[in-house]
C-alpha cells in the first residue's frame, strides 16, 4: 500500500543545522526544481536542456543580458524585502503585487500632476508617495487582522486584483494620453519625475535604493529593539504580549512598512523604467517576491543576491519566448522550485530515516 | 425591478456560483481534515486546461471532466506529500501549488486560447422541477453538473456529521493525536481529503472551461480559487452554509453584467472589482461573528502532524 510505504518514511532531529545543508539546501532545491519542470516540458516534446541553456545564455551570456537581470532583479529585491518583513512575525503577505501597483499609482499622479517641479523635489516626493499609498495597501488588510483575526493571506491576494483593475480603470480611462494611439499608457513623465540611470543601460538608481532597503532592513531586525520584538512576535503573539510589547500596533506597522517597500518597487518602475503608468507593469514580481523571500530564508542579504538568480530567470524567460514557449513557463519554473525548497526544508533540521516497518505507537 | 429579471440574475449567479462550490467544497473537506491548502486557485487552472485538451481532442466533455479531476488530485497529491509527510509549511506549499498551477496551465493551454469547443455541457432542463414557478427556471434549468453540485453538498453534510466517516474526518481535523490514540490512521485520512479537495477543485476549474464559458484563456479562474478559499471560512466548515455563500458569490460575480444591461453606467473595471471586495468585506463580517459565536476553524488546521511529538 501506499500509506505504508509512506508511513515508513521517518524523521529523525539533527543535533543543530549542519552549515553546509543551510548552504547547499536551497541550491539544491533549484537544480531539483528545474530537473522536475523539465519533466513537463518534455512531456510537450521540448528539449528542456536545451531550453535551460538558452535561457541561462539570454540572461547572463552578454552585457545586454547582464544588465536587463540586474534591473529586473530591483523591482525582485524590493517586493521580497516587502514580504520577507511580513513573514518574519508570521504574517503572510501575498499582497505585494497590488501594493506594488498602488505606489505606482501615487507616484504617477505627482508625476502627472507636478511635471515642472524640479527633480530633487519631485523625486522624493514620488518615493514618498510611493511608500505611502502601497503602505496604505498593506495596511488596509492588517487592521481585519490585527483586530478580528481576518486571515491576510486571503485579503491581501484579493487586494491585488482590486489594485491591478483600479490601474486598469485609471490607464484605460481618465488618465489615458490622448496622444497614446489608443494604447493604455498615460502620458510620458516629464525629465525631472524619471530616475537617473547608469551609463547607456536600464539600470537606474532604484538598485540603489533597495540594497540600502536591504541594509536598513538587516540593521534593524539585528540590532534593534523593534526588530527583536518582530522576531518574538513572530514565534508566539502570547509570549509578545507577555514581554509587554504590543502586538497590534506591530502588525499595523510591519504592514505599512512592508506595503511600503513594494510601493516603493512600483514608483521605481515607473519612474525609472516605463516613464509612465501603463496596463500590467508588472510580470507578477510580488508572486515572486515570496519564492525570492523563502529561498533566502528571510535573509536581507541573501534576498539581493537570490532576486539577481531570479532577475535572471525573467530575462531568461523572455528569450525563451522567441522559441515559442509562453511566458508562463517561467512561473512553472517558479513554482516547482518552491515546492523543492519547503520541501527541503525538513532536512535542515531532520536526518531522513527509512524504517522496515511501520512504526508503532 | 421586474421579476423576470431578477429570477435571471439569480439563474446566472447559480451557475456562476458552481465552480465556486466545487472548490469550496472539496477546500472544506481538506481543511476538516487539518490542512490548508491555498493551491485551489492552481489546482482549479490545471483541471481548467486539462479538461479543455482532453475534450477538444476526444470530443468527449466527460473524459475532459474525469481527467481535470485527476489532473487536480494529482496537484492536491504534491501538496499532500509536502505537507503530511515532510510536514512542510502549509501556506508556502499552498501558495506554491498556486504559482506552479498557474505556469503548468498557462504553457499547456498556450495554443488554446480562442479554439472553440465542438461538444460542452448544456443547460439540461429537469422535468416537472424546472416548471416550478420562480425556483425552477432559478435551480432546475441548468447543466448536470450544477444539479451534480447540490447532490454533491447534500452527501458532504451528511458525510460530515452524520456518518462514522465523518466523525473520523473531524476528530483528525481537531485533534489529530487523540485520533491517532483511537486507532485512525492520521496519514491515511489527510492524504485522502486532501486528494478529494484537488480532484473537486480540478472539476470547479472544469466547470469554467467546459460549461460555464466553454473556452481557455490563461488565468480564467481570475481569483475564484481564492474566493473559494474565503467562502470555506464564510460557511463556517458547513457544506451546506457553503452553498448558499457560492450563490451570493455567483449573483455577485454576474450584477456587474446585468447592471450594464440595465443601463447604469459604472466603468466595468469597476463592476470587476465587485467579487473581490464583497468577498473581503464578508470575509470580516464573519470573522467578527464567529469571534463571537465561538465557531472556530478545525483545532489542528495548518499544524502538521507529528507522531513523535504527540
Amino acid at each position: 500500500m501506499l500509506y505504508d510505504m509512506i508511513a515508513r518514511i521517518q524523521f529523525e532531529k539533527r543535533s543543530g543545522a549542519a552549515r553546509s545543508v543551510l548552504f547547499f539546501a536551497p541550491l539544491l532545491s533549484v537544480v531539483v526544481g528545474l530537473c522536475f519542470a523539465g519533466i513537463f516540458i518534455g512531456v510537450t516534446g521540448k528539449n528542456p536542456l536545451a531550453i535551460y541553456i538558452l535561457m541561462f545564455e539570454g540572461a547572463f551570456g552578454s552585457a545586454y543580458g547582464l544588465s536587463e537581470t540586474v534591473v529586473k532583479a530591483i523591482p525582485l529585491m524590493l517586493t521580497s524585502l516587502a514580504v520577507s518583513l511580513a513573514f518574519r512575525m508570521q504574517l503572510w503577505n501575498i499582497g505585494a503585487e497590488g501594493q506594488l501597483y498602488m505606489g505606482a499609482f501615487g507616484a504617477t499622479w505627482l508625476a502627472l500632476n507636478f511635471p515642472d517641479w524640479p527633480n530633487y523635489v519631485l523625486l522624493p516626493a514620488m518615493l514618498a508617495l510611493g511608500f505611502i499609498m502601497g503602505g496604505l495597501w498593506g495596511l488596509l488588510p492588517a487592521i481585519p487582522r490585527a483586530y478580528f483575526k481576518v486571515n491576510e493571506t486571503i485579503t491581501t491576494l484579493l487586494l491585488n486584483y482590486v489594485a491591478i483593475l483600479w490601474v486598469d480603470y485609471l490607464v484605460y480611462g481618465p488618465w489615458k494620453d490622448p496622444n497614446g494611439f489608443n494604447f493604455p499608457i498615460t502620458a510620458p513623465f516629464s525629465d525631472s519625475a524619471v530616475l537617473p540611470s547608469l551609463g547607456p543601460t536600464r539600470i537606474h538608481a532604484g538598485l540603489f535604493l533597495a540594497i540600502l532597503a536591504a541594509g536598513v532592513l538587516y540593521v534593524v531586525l539585528k540590532h534593534t529593539k523593534w526588530g527583536f520584538e518582530i522576531r518574538v512576535s513572530g514565534e508566539s503573539a502570547v509570549a509578545a504580549n507577555y514581554a509587554g510589547m504590543n502586538y497590534i500596533k506591530n502588525i499595523l506597522l510591519v504592514m505599512f512598512i512592508s506595503g511600503g517597500l513594494a510601493g516603493i518597487a512600483g514608483m521605481t518602475e515607473v519612474s525609472g523604467i516605463t516613464q509612465r503608468l501603463q496596463h500590467g507593469i508588472s510580470p507578477g514580481y510580488g508572486y515572486s517576491a515570496i519564492i525570492i523571500a523563502w529561498l533566502a530564508r528571510l535573509n536581507p542579504w541573501a534576498i539581493v543576491i537570490v532576486s539577481f538568480v531570479f532577475g535572471g530567470l525573467l530575462v531568461g524567460g523572455y528569450s525563451i519566448q522567441t522559441s515559442g514557449l509562453p511566458a508562463a513557463t517561467v512561473a512553472m519554473l517558479q513554482g516547482a522550485i518552491l515546492f523543492f525548497v519547503v520541501g527541503g526544508e525538513i532536512f535542515v533540521e531532520h536526518r531522513l530515516k527509512i524504517s522496515g516497518k511501520r512504526g508503532n505507537k | 425591478m421586474e421579476q423576470s429579471l431578477l429570477t435571471a440574475i439569480l439563474a446566472t449567479g447559480v451557475i456562476a456560483g458552481t465552480p465556486i462550490l466545487y472548490a469550496a467544497l472539496g477546500e472544506l473537506l481538506c481543511e476538516q481534515a487539518g490542512v490548508l491548502n491555498l493551491g485551489v486557485e492552481g489546482m482549479m487552472l490545471v483541471g481548467a486546461v486539462t479538461g479543455f485538451l482532453v475534450t477538444l481532442q476526444s470530443n468527449s466533455q466527460w473524459l475532459g471532466l474525469g481527467i481535470a479531476i485527476v489532473a487536480g488530485g494529482l496537484m492536491a497529491l504534491i501538496h499532500a506529500f509536502l505537507t503530511i509527510s515532510l510536514r512542510a509549511n502549509q501556506v508556502v506549499s499552498g501558495l506554491a501549488l498556486t504559482i506552479f498551477g498557474t505556469g503548468l496551465s498557462g504553457y499547456l493551454g498556450q495554443t488554446l486560447i480562442g479554439v472553440p469547443l465542438a461538444v460542452t455541457f448544456k443547460p439540461l432542463p429537469i422535468p416537472g422541477l424546472s416548471q416550478i414557478p420562480i425556483l425552477g427556471p432559478i435551480f432546475f434549468q441548468h447543466d448536470v453538473l450544477v444539479y451534480l453540485s447540490y447532490v454533491l453538498v447534500a452527501v458532504c453534510w451528511f458525510g460530515l456529521y452524520r456518518t462514522r466517516t465523518g466523525l473520523k474526518l473531524r476528530a483528525v481535523g481537531e485533534n489529530p493525536g487523540a485520533a491517532d490514540a483511537a486507532g485512525v490512521n492520521v496519514f491515511a485520512v489527510r492524504y485522502t481529503y486532501v486528494i478529494i479537495g484537488g480532484m473537486l477543485a480540478g472539476m470547479g476549474g472544469a466547470y469554467l472551461s467546459l460549461a460555464y464559458a466553454p473556452s481557455w484563456l490563461e488565468n480564467m479562474t481570475a481569483g475564484r480559487g481564492w474566493i473559494a478559499v474565503a467562502l470555506v471560512i464564510f460557511a463556517t466548515w458547513n457544506p451546506a452554509k457553503a452553498f448558499w455563500g457560492s450563490w451570493l458569490f455567483g449573483t455577485v460575480d454576474v450584477l456587474g453584467f446585468h447592471l450594464q444591461t440595465l443601463g447604469i453606467t459604472v466603468s466595468s473595471f469597476f463592476l470587476k472589482m465587485l467579487p473581490y471586495i464583497i468577498t473581503i468585506v464578508v470575509l470580516i463580517i464573519v470573522s467578527r461573528e464567529t469571534k463571537k459565536r465561538h465557531v472556530a476553524a478545525p483545532g489542528a488546521l495548518g499544524i502538521p502532524y507529528n507522531r513523535e511529538e504527540r
